[in-house]
């Protein structure tokens, strides 16, 4: 393994599917040890992207490499160093959860495994259903066993496809829990989500695709500083507001007061002017500028 | 365990997981064959002097059996996979196209072997145990599995559907299994039908195969084992060149 390579390098990916272009030179560097967020809407090229990364797509022109290996010409290193997590709840019905790991380990050329099985079942609570056939798993014990799987050879890099798509919040949160462990302990992790809170908490640094090409890239604390939109929401004791923000301020239907701004000294510039006018202000919310403010704005722009 | 010995192993237990369906089911079918079939004929038909119709046609049966078998095991196992979606598991580790293809050919001989013994130990009950050429017998075992699981990997991958597998399996490996001199000797068809016979590598199959326990043939054994070596050889190339293109496994 090459230690001083990135742990996942695209260059200039380009994939198309009949008339859809899937891929329009994307390049990517993603350093050991991060936590990347990839987001977009449906479409945008995420599972593609991916799918180049496992080998399950070929890619049209342009290269990718996991930890400094080619996933064409050296699959075979670059896959030992990948573990991927699908989308689809997929699963294999003739075999039970040990079963499962056990002969996954052995595609991987692992004999003896059966103490890291154990390990990963005990960490994805998958221990007291061992013994069960895959079929007879909830949606969540699937998605834990795919993600288990993907863990089985120990991989420096593993990708999340959308791994909480339709998952209850008490696994989201477990789930979560768990890659968070295996990221600090060194694991490079690469997320795709629609949950764009998860993107934000998780990931240091994130990467926007839009029809194939990416519309933005940087650490997560820079994208959210890319709109300054501040909300506060006020509940005051008058009917009227002072005439210079009459038109700033928007009424709610539940008769609080709305107003974004951009630098907090606007906010205090209003409270001295309310309280002028001798209105009290009886309630106050403040909203800080999400992920999610900047994903829809960098869309709308692109 | 390598890749290869793990996805034979899964490949396996998958059959053996289901071994009603998968060993007994045929067996049944295969008795119920001879049963009605010696019992129509047996007093009616002598294919060779010397050669009851039963012992004629056990060796066919049992052909037959692990022609089918073989097919359905690589066939019914990727069409499924790839219908559930679990064939990501095979392609996302580092396995070659060619470990890929000697894992699931394994596992389809293994399970036409397991079928034609089950087979062939049922019809003992009714013909008494002859096997003059037993070198000649596994050379055509081997071979004959070996074809079908190879079909069956082709069938298996290029279907995207049930049905099409389906279709495969009753318009092209029945027709050719049963045209092919299971229940008859082809000398007895009209010499158009002999000619399109002998074209039929099935044919061959089972022709050499039933020399093996009869000590007779339509055709020189030899023959035979060189058209389904030839068979082998190219169909094996086909499904090589298809896996390693990612033909509708990786887009």
């Amino acid at each position: 393994m090459n230690q001083a390579a990135p742990a996942i390098r695209v260059s200039d990916l380009r994939k198309r599917f009949r008339t859809t272009l899937a891929l329009d030179g994307v390049s990517l560097d993603i350093q050991p040890g991060e936590f990347f967020g990839l987001l977009g809407p449906n479409g945008a090229g995420k599972t593609t992207l991916i799918s180049i990364l496992a080998g399950l797509t070929r890619a049209d022109s342009g290269h990718a490499a996991i930890m400094g290996h080619d996933v064409v010409r050296d699959y075979r290193q670059a896959r030992r160093a990948l573990g991927v997590v699908p989308q689809e709840l997929v699963y294999d019905p003739f075999f039970n959860v040990r079963e499962t790991l056990r002969i996954q380990s052995g595609y991987f050329g692992l004999r003896h495994n059966d103490g890291w099985i154990d390990e990963i079942m005990h960490h994805l609570d998958l221990t007291p259903h061992a013994d069960k056939n895959t079929q007879s798993l909830s949606g969540g014990m699937k998605r834990r066993l795919l993600v288990a799987q993907a863990l089985v050879h120990k991989p420096p890099v593993i990708v999340l496809d959308e791994p909480t798509a339709g998952v209850d919040v008490d696994l989201r949160r477990s789930l979560w829990e768990f890659v968070s462990g295996l990221n600090r302990e060194g694991h490079t992790i690469l997320l795709t989500t629609h949950y764009l809170e998860e993107a934000e908490a998780l990931c240091g640094r994130i990467a926007m695709l839009k029809s194939g090409r990416i519309v933005a890239l940087d650490a997560t604390r820079n994208l959210l500083q890319l709109t300054n939109e501040h909300c506060a929401q006020l509940r005051l004791d008058a009917e009227r507001v002072p005439a210079p923000w009459q038109g700033r301020l928007q009424r709610d239907a539940d008769g609080c007061w709305r107003i974004n701004f951009g630098d907090y000294a606007e906010l205090e510039t209003l409270l001295a002017d309310l309280r002028g006018a001798d209105v009290r202000v009886l309630e106050m919310h403040l909203q800080e500028p999400d992920l999610e403010d900047v994903f829809t704005d960098i869309m709308k722009r692109t | 365990m390598s890749g290869l010995s793990a996805l034979f192993y899964k490949e396996l237990l998958r059959f053996w997981k289901v071994v009603v369906q998968t060993v007994v089911a045929p067996v049944v079918t295969a008795l119920l064959y001879l049963l009605i079939f010696s019992h129509v004929l047996e007093a009616h038909v002598q294919v060779y002097p010397g050669v009851s119709y039963t012992s004629f046609l056990v060796p066919g049966l049992v052909m037959m059996s692990m022609l089918q078998n073989a097919f359905s095991n690589s066939s019914s196992s990727l069409i499924q996979s790839k219908m559930q979606g679990n064939i990501v598991f095979v392609l996302l580790p580092p396995l070659s196209y060619l470990e890929f293809f000697l894992a699931y050919l394994g596992a389809a001989v293994i399970r036409g072997l397991v079928v034609g013994l089950g087979v062939w130990a049922v019809t003992l009950w009714y013909t008494p145990f002859q096997l003059p050429h037993p070198l000649w017998m596994l050379a055509y075992a081997l071979l004959a599995c070996a074809v079908m699981g190879a079909v069956g990997i082709v069938a298996g991958v290029w279907a995207e559907k049930f049905d099409q597998l389906a279709a495969f399996q009753n318009f092209l490996i029945l027709p050719l299994t049963f045209l092919s001199g299971v229940f008859y000797s082809i000398h007895s068809l009209p010499p158009f039908w002999q000619a399109v016979s002998r074209v039929n590598p099935v044919f061959y199959l089972i022709d050499g195969f039933r020399y093996a326990f009869v000590g007779q043939s339509d055709t020189d054994p030899m023959l035979g084992l060189l058209v389904a070596g030839a068979c082998f050889v190219a169909i094996s190339a086909l499904t090589l060149m298809l896996l390693k293109s990612g033909y509708k496994l990786r887009h």
